[in-house]
């Protein structure tokens, strides 16, 4: 029999040539896009890059993305932005963006992350592309330096740990709470170095910008890749976004049956329940009746984990003639521009202003403390972002509770943190 | 890389994030000003008192969270001579051999107690206590990575293997 492997073997293997890669091996590979944000990409790499020769090269398989900083909120922010903008133009960057939102979205949306293919960011949360089948996974600014200069990197094949959901998804779940629980079942450090696969029934009946959120957080428990196999709902998804010929030389690898695989955890969907992730740490799942009545300051809707189209529109559920509770801020930040144009056209951006809340440009917002919503000393935030490391998202004696758009919602009506099939009951 | 560093043991526990060492606000200010305030969260004293040679000694999955290099950096940038820790999280324990900053994974790193004198030979994965009297053995790094460290980091590597080609 040939022998089983699981996605990320798989993938690994494609790239490096050697059909016979396992976990554990270590493969040189070319990455087929290396994208590089504004706070670790080129002001960090500039120097060096001229130090080595100054030349990049495969410039076409590089994209650079402002989305942390822009629009900027400090003359050093927007500094960093210029320099940005120039490096990217000076290497001939075609794929280049600013003010489009947040890049892990914008790769999506752009069609660069596709199945089958590898993929490296100057940003953690990289590894939301395996959502589309890809082996998409961060790294930092040396590591993108030698990307650059070489076309070349190394990587450990990881061990694979198989998750699965059956069943169906109860009114007022969403994908969030799905993989807080994976995070509070595994800890924040129960899945380091290794890869996570995803599947069963409900992942197959789950839009692509949900299953967003369960690649994304994958790496507040370690992972290096978070893996769905592609389906007809990923072409369906890149069938919008690559032209004809693309879409036919798309590969679309799929795990093995047989697969060996370090962990496996089955979980039965009509079970779950919203969930929460109390400070200071993404690993620190509870229900969220331990939390209710905690008072909160803030309510954050974004990130690359939580501002998407499907989002706004559970947040609009909530939101729906009802409004914000006095002494809260419901923050909306839209993960990209085109998340704000399709949310506007469909009303939901009005829904949402007429209940009181604060629409910000598309982009990182708060969510690493950056700008429009950071927090002051004490406040409290209930947020649908993925960290809630100590000061975060602000002064080191705030605190972030991690929450579904939902719950997030619930909170921003009642003043308190509630539990949200409690409000659309 | 130096091939034997001692200093002084600086305790930290599980899951200790970048940000922790490069914090947010003051990333951008660049690295006189956030090495300053590295660790400080978790140990006031940190920043200000550690000496060069020093060595970070902590739990499981030092460096979780953001990619973000400047960890790396503030900790060399407070000449701390290594970084021992039971495992590390993957993104920094890269940045850190691409940077130069010798980290050792060894599964005994909790039997080190804070201010314990601590030798370290990166090369070889080992490290001695002084203070208690005692020697571990931490995992060996494979070949490709060794000759990323003993070249001094990423980029000097690559300066080295791009002049010997051309
Ligand atoms: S939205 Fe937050 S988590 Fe996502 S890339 Fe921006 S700062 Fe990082």
């Amino acid at each position: 029999m040939v022998a089983q492997r699981t996605l990320a073997e798989k993938i690994l293997a494609r790239h490096s040539g050697d059909s016979a890669v396992s976990a554990g091996d270590i493969v040189w590979a070319e990455p087929n896009v290396a994208m590089l944000d504004d706070p670790l990409g080129p002001k960090m790499v500039q120097t060096e890059l001229r130090r080595l020769g100054n030349k990049i090269k495969y410039p076409a398989r590089v994209v650079v993305i402002s989305d942390h900083c822009a629009p900027p909120s400090t003359i050093v922010q927007a500094d960093l932005l210029t320099l940005t903008r120039n490096w990217a133009h000076e290497y001939r960057i075609e794929r280049f963006h600013e003010y489009e939102g947040i890049c892990h979205q914008v790769m999506m949306e752009k069609g660069y992350v596709r199945p089958s293919e590898l993929v490296v960011g100057t940003d953690s949360h990289t590894v939301m592309g395996g959502a589309l089948g890809s082996f998409a996974t961060g790294v930092g600014s040396t590591e993108i330096l030698g990307v650059l200069v070489t076309g070349q990197m190394w990587f450990r094949v990881p061990e694979t740990v198989r998750i699965e959901w059956d069943g169906s998804l109860p009114d007022g779940v969403m994908a969030k709470d799905l993989i807080l629980q994976v995070l509070g079942d595994f800890g924040s450090m129960g899945l380091t170095y290794r890869a996570v696969e995803f599947g069963g029934s409900v992942i197959d009946q789950m839009p692509t910008d949900q299953r967003f959120a369960l690649s994304n957080m994958t790496v507040e428990g370690g992972a290096k890749a978070g893996l769905i196999p592609p389906d007809s709902e990923t072409l369906a998804y890149l069938h919008d976004r690559l032209s004809e010929s693309e879409l036919e030389s798309l590969v679309l690898l799929h795990p093995d049956p047989e697969a060996s695989y370090s962990d496996r955890r089955l979980y039965k969907a009509d079970t779950a329940q919203p969930l929460v992730a109390v400070p200071h740490n993404p690993g620190n799942v509870h229900p969220i009746a331990d939390v209710d009545n905690q008072k909160i300051h803030q309510a954050y809707i974004g990130s690359c984990a939580g501002g998407r189209l499907s989002d706004l529109i559970a947040v609009a559920r909530i939101m729906k003639g009802r409004h914000v509770d006095r002494g809260v801020r419901l923050i909306v930040c839209p993960a990209s521009r085109t998340v704000y144009q399709e949310a506007l056209r469909q009303g939901i951006l009005e829904t949402l202003y007429e209940s009181g809340a604060i629409i910000t440009a598309a982009g990182c917002g708060a969510c690493g403390g950056g700008h429009s919503g950071v927090l002051g000393a004490e406040e409290v935030c209930i947020s649908a972002t993925n960290r809630n490391f100590k000061g975060r998202m602000g002064d080191p004696s705030s605190q972030v509770f991690l929450a579904s758009p939902l719950s997030v919602a619930a909170a921003a009506v009642t003043g308190e943190i509630t539990d949200p099939r409690l409000i659309l009951a | 890389m130096e091939s034997r560093i001692v200093g002084r043991a600086w305790k930290f526990g599980d899951s200790i994030d970048t940000g922790q060492m490069a914090i947010g606000q003051y990333t951008r200010l660049g690295v006189e000003v956030y090495s300053a305030h590295c660790l400080e969260n978790l140990r006031p004293e940190f920043p200000q008192t550690v000496q060069p040679g020093d060595i970070v000694v902590a739990g499981k999955n030092f460096g979780s969270g953001s990619s973000r290099e400047s960890a790396v950096l503030a900790l060399r940038y407070l000449q701390v001579g290594a970084v021992v820790a039971e495992f590390f999280s993957r993104i920094f324990f890269r940045n850190a051999i691409n940077l130069g900053l010798p980290v050792i994974e060894c599964p005994q790193a909790n039997l080190i107690d804070d201010g314990n004198n601590i030798e370290v030979y990166p090369l070889q994965g080992k490290i001695v206590n002084l203070t208690q009297n005692c020697t571990y053995q931490g995992l060996m790094l494979p070949e490709h990575l060794m000759k990323i460290i003993r070249a001094g980091g990423l980029v000097p590597y690559l300066e080295q293997t791009i002049s010997s080609s051309s």
